[in-house]
């Protein structure tokens, strides 16, 4: 996917602009944060699950290598084949000949969003091969060639009018008085087109929410269906999944699905929990001819032994987007790349690099609410934080701030000379708001009051009035 | 927790912030803390908790504040903060900035531990349930980030705002949702903080209040300015001006004196 993030102010700027991304911000805002307090009420021990979740994703961090190597064996023992890819290069080169040599025209979809950061869609039609995203969001992206705005919930930037029209764009049978008024009429339409798809493919992707290291089972949830037909209907079945999915057990999968949809929609679970154990067997009734797990670095494992560890714990459920001030004022594609929100600035600059996603952790007011909903305890603020150390020693940031903050700390460190400074700061900027209290303008605080005014200080600095009043014998 | 020893020597932290901008919030502090039985003092040689630098990834400045501030604040039974984001930084975070550093991590920890925020010193742990103020007014108040989420402060300004004589609390929508403040964020990315400051405020008119509140200078002067640019009346005070019964004879922020 094309890198956007060095120009996320001018992203912001755009999307402050968008009244219709604004307005579907507004609309969605309150609804992600209400279902996941109901259904954490609803579960006395969510807490302590949160803790279990934490405790899974970091033993099997630290023991990495001896999981993947289980998993695979236990993969291939249920007749699936295992491609190892450290780059994304390699990833989409093994998707590509598992398709060529499948002779695959076309190509159905799960959502998946290491797809979008592996950019398959594009490679595949580079090569002849039609990919049709059949996530009823992901579907209409494709006909809009957008990215998803949301890791869960991808298109609900856009309203009924942008459905309607991408619709009759692509699907040009469409009678004139056909009506898209319900959330129903829409999904119809897409029921109906993507039907013919699922018959036609030859091959079907899909991401994985887990991968289970006893059983070598890929795990994927949805809610409309359509990963199950994408992977059982085709002859060959393609589970792409980074290195961080794995999981050692079948318990530990079930303890972390407990945690999945209530942190992400507020459902208990997901419509559908679907798991995938190697290809179809002579015993059973359906299923693919052929399993095959890309399993993918691209990056991953440079981040293991770091401080940024944590962010591997992640599972993918967006309750730090659903729950973000800034998301929610700039919307998902302002990030510039695949991943949004929180977890987005995290991990977006271990993948792309700091020096091109470096907006990205610094647009963050370290409110924190982010790492409190986190399902599994990342410390979302911490890690972004972490992100500014390392621009700052590389002196990727911008040297207006380096100054300022040199000149600060020179003061700061000196306490005498720092009240004298603050004094005067004091005093002048008092003296400019003694009519009404506050300034409209001021030189070099733009950035301040072009939206707010400044309230002007009281006149003397707390030091300077403590010492007179010392002095006076007043306290 | 029980109060200690008849009058604990407290330290008050009077932060960049109350220093440069609202005095009147140090000497707020100084009130309520002498009231509920503590001896104060104002060390002289504190400047900044080192938030800036701490959270512009300058790590090496922050801990070079951090020590002043060791040194500052060596020796006291109590260090209180009229801030959840500078006591937030002084509990929850200085000691990490020693994390390679043992002898000085024990110090910051010993820190930390002694470190409170104003309000929830007042409640927690010298026991201070009702306080002798009066404000007639209908008050909202808005929870800081920092204070809520690193420090738990919550309940405590709630209950001690409940008998200040006069004063109704009318709770606003996401109370708890960021003001757009974040430290330099406010200027480094104004255009997402107007907006966020600018959806706080709508959730503040809804609630009718005259007055609204808050415990950190930062999020006050932010929200004030933005309700002055839109020509809000609702007046802008730090919790403690109101628990400290000051408000007859100070402005509300962004006001001048009359």
């Amino acid at each position: 996917m094309q890198i956007r993030s060095p120009a996320f102010k001018a992203n912001v700027s755009a999307a402050l602009a968008d009244e219709r991304l604004q307005k579907a911000l507004e609309f969605t805002r309150p609804a992600f944060p209400s279902r996941r307090a109901a259904a954490v009420a609803d579960l006395p021990e969510f807490e302590q699950l949160r803790d279990i979740g934490r405790d899974i994703k970091n033993h099997t961090l630290a023991n990495l290598d001896f999981y993947l190597e289980i998993y695979a064996a236990n993969v291939e023992r249920a007749g699936g084949i295992v491609h190892w890819c450290s780059t994304a290069d390699e990833a989409r080169a093994a998707v590509l000949a598992i398709c060529e040599k499948a002779g695959a025209r076309t190509v159905t979809k799960g959502k998946s969003m290491i797809s979008e950061e592996l950019g398959i869609n594009a490679h595949l039609e580079a090569h002849g091969i039609t990919p049709v995203e059949t996530d009823l969001g992901e579907y209409i992206l494709q006909i809009r060639n957008e990215g998803p705005s949301h890791i869960i919930a991808p298109a609900f930037h856009l309203n009924r009018n942008d459905w309607e029209e991408s619709f009759r764009k692509v699907h040009t049978d469409l009678p004139a008085d056909r009506v898209f008024n319900e959330r129903r009429d829409i999904l119809t339409e897409a029921r109906t087109r993507l039907r013919e798809k699922f018959l036609a493919a030859d091959v079907g992707i899909t991401g994985a929410n887990f991968l289970i290291a006893e059983t070598g089972s890929s795990v994927i949830v949805t809610n409309e269906g359509n990963g199950d037909l994408t992977q059982t209907l085709p002859r060959v079945h393609i589970a792409l999944a980074s290195i961080e999915k794995l999981v050692p057990t079948l318990e530990d999968a079930t303890s972390l699905l407990r945690l999945l949809a209530r942190s992400a929609t507020g459902q208990d679970f997901s419509v559908y929990t679907t798991f995938s154990t190697g290809a179809r067997r002579s015993e059973d009734l359906d299923g693919p001819g052929e399993y095959h797990v890309v399993l993918i670095d691209n990056g991953r494992s440079g981040m293991i032994g770091t401080e940024f560890q944590e962010m591997l714990r992640c599972i993918r459920c967006a309750a730090c987007m659903n729950h973000c001030p800034v998301y929610f004022t700039v919307g998902g594609h302002s990030y510039g790349w695949v991943y949004p929100g929180p977890m987005g600035s995290v991990l977006t600059p271990s993948l792309i690099g700091v020096d091109q996603a470096g907006h990205l952790p610094n647009a963050s007011t370290f409110c924190g609410k982010c790492e409190s909903v986190c399902p599994v305890k990342i410390p979302l603020p911490k890690l972004m934080r972490h992100w500014r150390e390392h621009e700052f020693e590389r002196h990727l940031s911008p040297s207006a701030v380096r100054t300022n903050l040199a000149i600060w700390a020179w003061f700061a460190m000196r306490p005498q000379l720092y009240r004298i400074a603050t004094r005067i700061g004091a005093r002048v900027l008092g003296w400019l708001g003694r009519k009404k209290g506050r300034l409209s303008s001021l030189p070099l605080a733009g950035g301040w009051t072009a939206g707010r005014d400044l309230p002007t200080p009281e006149g003397d600095t707390f030091f300077a009035r403590y010492a007179r009043l010392q002095r006076e014998g007043k306290l | 927790m029980t109060p200690p020893s008849p009058a604990p020597r407290v330290a008050l932290f009077v932060t960049c912030l109350v220093d440069l901008h609202r005095p009147s919030v140090g000497f707020a502090a100084i009130k309520l803390l002498e009231d509920a039985g503590c001896r104060v003092e104002v060390p002289l040689a504190q400047t900044c908790c080192g938030q800036p630098a701490y959270n512009a990834g300058d790590r090496s400045t922050a801990r070079d504040l951090a020590r002043g501030l060791l040194d500052a604040f060596g020796g006291y039974d109590y260090v209180v903060v009229p801030s959840g984001s500078c006591g937030g930084m002084l509990r929850a975070h200085m000691p990490h900035l020693f994390d390679d550093d043992p002898n000085t991590r024990a110090r910051a920890d010993a820190l930390a531990g002694r470190t409170y925020e104003l309000v929830s010193f007042l409640t927690d742990v010298m026991g201070v349930t009702t306080l002798d103020a009066t404000c007639a007014a209908t008050a909202t108040y808005h929870d800081s980030c920092a204070g809520l989420r690193e420090l738990g402060i919550k309940a405590q300004p709630r209950a001690l705002l409940a008998s200040v004589a006069g004063l109704t609390l009318s709770e606003m929508a996401d109370a708890e949702v960021c003001c757009g403040f974040g430290g330099t964020f406010c200027v480094k990315y104004p255009d997402i903080s107007t907006r966020m400051v600018a959806d706080k405020t709508k959730d503040i008119a809804k609630t009718g209040a005259g007055l609204l509140l808050a415990g950190d200078m930062g999020c006050l002067l932010n929200m004030a300015g933005r309700l002055q640019r839109e020509g809000s009346t609702v007046q802008v005070r730090h919790v403690a001006e109101v628990l400290a019964g000051m408000t007859g004879d100070l402005p509300p922020i962004g006001e001048a004196r009359r």
